[in-house]
């Protein structure tokens, strides 16, 4: 399952990608892959506060609701309108065609609690391990 | 408190039992949605029955390609859209209903995604099912053989997750006909009709044995501790906004006249 680097990364397995002063916001390959097929994503508004840790948007894959939370806190300033659509961007193409929102981050010491690629990478292979 | 340190020394996390009978569904679903997120606790709500027929859609539900619009307006069916995913389904006073609301950690070796937690579910209800029927879990439904008799759903916090289902113990062959064929079902179906696809419960076990079981096989698992009515709205907060809802009339009036041919030649018109 695909780790990219330049991304961060947190234990919920959602991935924050930086451009500029605005910050890029989507679930991981695991996640898309321990999910499964995904029908339907409800998305925040623009506009709409997130929180570090909160959650931003749903996810239904196999009959099941499963929140998003956002790695880094913010205002909401887009959002993939495309997932409307073709909510199975978030399977094939997690880290690029399915990105989900775009965050003005409101909080640039949080990256720190975030986990690099190397650590996501073994955070993965730990949890899955122990189930 | 006492009770805690005896299931700590056991080893199995605890679960708080409530049982209801004939709890309306939308009451239902707002208490587990309540409880799901803002308690720490595991629980098993059982209703034994809801209190009048009901249609529930999952979160993504469409009313007009999933209903018979029509009859489900003229006869006044309620129309609820549910937290959680997956499919339609209509309940009344011979549905059982049979939920479990965990921590993510509580069940050794089940991850909080869909597919595990319903592996786990489905060794579950193999041990309420032994030896009766052929059970199993087909296509993530609870089957006897090719035909479901449970409906299942999800809904996964960051920590925490539901796990529910409506069990058919009987069903009016009447209210499955404002059930459309629904476009995404599971490959077993074969394009079944419903009065084809499912059954009722009642062929295979008594009502009460059903439940018995059902919380003699969550023994193996938590220590189960009846709580009361009372109990579960100690630990309530006050103000929780639901996102379960009862669709309204001009709703399923609007969805089935955009079913109808000639609908945008009339709105541009006007």
């Amino acid at each position: 399952l695909a780790v990219l680097d330049g991304l961060k990364y947190a234990k919920s397995h959602e991935w924050v990608k930086h451009e500029g002063d605005v910050a890029l916001v989507g679930i991981t390959d695991h996640a898309q892959d321990h999910l499964g097929e995904v029908v339907f994503v409800e998305l925040p508004e623009v506009g709409a506060a997130v929180s570090q840790g909160g959650s931003f948007a749903n996810i239904e894959s196999v009959k099941a609701t499963s929140d998003v939370n956002s790695p880094v806190s913010g205002e909401v300033v887009a959002v993939n309108d495309k997932l409307g659509e073709a909510p199975g961007l978030v399977n094939t193409s997690p880290y690029e065609d399915g990105w989900m929102i775009k965050v003005k981050p409101s909080n640039a010491s949080e990256l720190g609690s975030l986990m690099g690629p190397k650590d996501y990478t073994k955070f993965c292979e730990e949890e899955d391990a122990a189930h | 408190m006492g009770l805690l340190r005896q299931s700590e020394k056991l080893g199995l996390p605890l679960m708080n039992l409530v049982r209801f009978k004939g709890m309306p569904i939308l009451d239902q679903l707002n208490l587990e949605e309540k409880l799901l997120r803002t308690t720490s606790d595991n629980w098993c709500i059982v209703n034994d029955g809801a209190n009048a027929p009901t249609v529930v859609m999952g979160v993504s539900g469409k009313p007009a390609e999933l209903l018979e619009l029509e009859s489900v307006i003229g006869d006044n069916v309620p129309v609820i859209k549910r937290f959680t995913g997956g499919g339609t389904v209509i309940v009344d006073e011979g549905t059982i209903f049979v939920t479990l609301i965990c921590n993510k950690d509580a069940v050794p070796k089940v991850q909080p995604y869909p597919r595990s937690i319903m592996s786990w579910s489905g060794k579950l209800y193999d041990e309420v099912f032994q030896g009766i029927g052929d059970f199993q879990l087909r296509e993530n439904d609870y089957v006897f053989g090719n035909r479901k008799f449970g409906g299942n759903a999800q809904s996964i916090t960051k920590d925490r997750w539901i796990h529910h289902t409506s069990f058919l113990w009987d069903y009016e062959d009447r209210n499955m006909t404002y059930l459309k064929l629904p476009s995404r079902a599971p490959e077993y179906r074969s394009a079944r009709d419903h009065t084809e696809f499912v059954c009722r419960m009642r062929e295979y076990l008594q009502r009460s044995a059903f439940i018995d079981k059902t919380i003699k096989a969550l023994d193996n698992y938590f220590m189960v501790q009846p709580a009361t009515p009372a109990d579960v709205n100690s630990c309530q907060v006050a103000k929780f906004a639901h996102s379960t809802r009862l669709l309204s009339k001009q709703e399923l009036e609007d969805a089935c006249s955009s079913t109808k041919p000639g609908t945008i030649a009339q709105s541009a018109s006007i």
